[in-house]
C-alpha cells in the first residue's frame, strides 16, 4: 500500500513509523524546518518538507499516482479538512482519515462528508464516561453513518424496568436492548429477560432516542 | 444596493478595511476577530458590533446574526481557516451570498465552483502586474 501522512507531529511521525515497519510505502509531509529534519534523520527520502495543503507540495508527496491511503493528521482542524477535501476530490484518493484535535469541529468534518475521523479528546472522554461511574448512561460506540449508537446503563435497585420482562417495556421505535451482563455473564437480550438490579444492559439506539429510553429503564 | 447584514470574520487589514467602507455605505456590519487587540484597527468611531471568537465556532458565528446575514466574507489570515468558514457558512447556514479570501492561487482555483466566491489577492497582483507588463512597450 501506498500513504501519504500529512503532518509529522508525533501522531504523523508514530503512523509513518508503523506503516514503514508493516513494508508499506510512506511519505511523510511535514512544515517545520527543524521537524521535518529530525523526520529525515529517521525516514529519509520519505520526507517531504513544505505545507501539506499546498498543491504542489502534496503533489511532491506523489498525491497525484494517487496514493492508496491519506492520512490528514496535523494538529490544525481546517488544514486537515482541506488536506481531506483536496485528497479525495481534486485526486480522487478512495480513502483518507482525519483527525479532529478540537470536538467541536467534528460537526464541520461531517458537514464537509469527510469520514472516517478520529478524535482522541473524544475517545478520552468516551472512555472517562466508562470507567468513572458518575454517568448512568454511557455512550460505547457511535455509528455515524449508520446514524445509530450503543449505550449501556447500570440497573439500580429502585429502577422502574425492574422484574419486567424487556417485552414489556414499551421501548421506543428505533431503540433495541441488545445483551444483558448479570454477574459476570452475557446474554442476549430478548423479549423475556427480565431486568434486574446490578444488570449492565447494552442498548442500540438512534440518536435523540437516549431520554426516552433512560426514563423507561432508569426512571430519570 | 439596499443596506444589506453583513458578518466580516477576520479583522487585518484587508476585514477592517472592508468593515469600514461597507458601514459607511450604511449596511448593518458584525465583525468577528479572535484577537482583542485587532479590534482597534476599525477605529474609534466604530459604532458596528463585534464578537470576540473564532470564526470556525458556530457558537461565535450565531451570535454575530449568521442566521439572518445576507453576506459573509472570510478575511482571516489563514486561507484553510477561511475555506472552512466559507462553506460553513454556505452549507449550514445557507447565507446566500459568501466570499473567502484565499492568498494561494492553486488553493483558489480548486474551490472556485462550491457555491460561493473565492478572491486571491495574489491571483489578482499576477493578474495586475502581468498586464501592465504586457502592456510596456520599448522605450523611443
Amino acid at each position: 500500500m501506498f500513504a501519504v501522512v500529512v503532518g509529522g507531529g508525533k501522531v504523523g511521525a508514530n503512523v509513518t513509523r508503523s506503516l514503514v515497519a508493516k513494508d508499506h510505502e510512506v511519505t511523510v509531509v511535514e512544515q517545520e524546518r527543524a521537524r521535518a529534519d529530525a523526520l529525515e534523520a529517521e525516514f529519509g527520502h520519505r520526507v517531504v518538507h513544505g505545507d501539506g495543503t499546498e498543491m504542489y507540495v502534496l503533489e511532491l508527496a506523489g498525491i497525484a499516482r494517487p496514493p492508496d491511503l491519506v492520512l490528514a493528521l496535523t494538529g490544525d482542524d481546517e488544514d486537515n479538512m482541506v488536506i481531506a477535501q483536496l485528497a479525495r476530490e481534486r485526486y480522487g484518493v478512495e480513502k483518507v482519515i482525519a483527525r479532529v484535535n478540537d470536538p467541536r469541529n467534528q460537526e464541520h468534518f461531517d458537514l464537509l462528508g469527510i469520514a472516517p475521523t478520529v478524535c482522541p479528546t473524544q475517545r478520552i472522554m468516551s472512555l472517562i464516561e466508562h470507567e468513572v461511574p458518575e454517568h448512568d448512561l454511557v455512550h460505547l460506540l457511535e455509528l455515524r453513518s449508520e446514524n445509530l449508537e450503543i449505550i449501556e446503563v447500570e440497573v439500580g435497585a429502585r429502577c422502574p424496568c425492574v422484574g419486567t420482562p424487556v417485552e414489556e417495556l414499551g421501548l421506543p421505535a428505533g431503540s433495541r436492548l441488545i445483551s444483558v451482563v448479570r454477574d459476570g455473564k452475557a446474554e442476549i437480550a430478548v423479549g423475556e429477560t427480565v431486568l434486574e438490579p446490578g444488570d449492565q444492559v447494552l442498548a442500540i439506539l438512534e440518536p435523540g432516542r437516549e431520554s426516552e429510553v433512560r426514563r423507561l429503564l432508569l426512571g430519570r | 444596493m439596499a443596506p444589506m447584514n453583513a458578518i466580516i470574520v477576520g479583522c487585518g487589514r484587508v476585514g477592517s478595511a472592508l468593515a469600514q467602507g461597507l458601514a459607511d455605505d450604511g449596511w448593518k456590519v458584525v465583525v468577528i476577530e479572535r484577537r482583542e487587540d485587532a479590534l482597534t484597527r476599525l477605529g474609534e468611531g466604530w459604532r458596528h458590533p463585534f464578537v470576540l471568537g473564532h470564526g470556525m465556532d458556530s457558537h461565535v458565528l450565531e451570535r454575530a446574526g449568521i442566521a439572518d446575514a445576507e453576506v459573509l466574507i472570510a478575511a482571516t489570515d489563514g486561507d484553510n481557516t477561511n475555506l472552512v468558514i466559507a462553506q460553513v457558512a454556505t452549507k449550514r447556514y445557507r447565507v446566500p451570498h459568501v466570499a473567502a479570501r484565499i492568498q494561494d492561487p492553486a488553493r483558489a482555483e480548486a474551490y472556485g465552483d462550491r457555491g460561493f466566491e473565492v478572491i486571491s489577492p495574489v491571483r489578482l497582483a499576477i493578474d495586475g502586474l502581468a498586464a501592465w507588463a504586457r502592456a510596456a512597450r520599448p522605450a523611443a
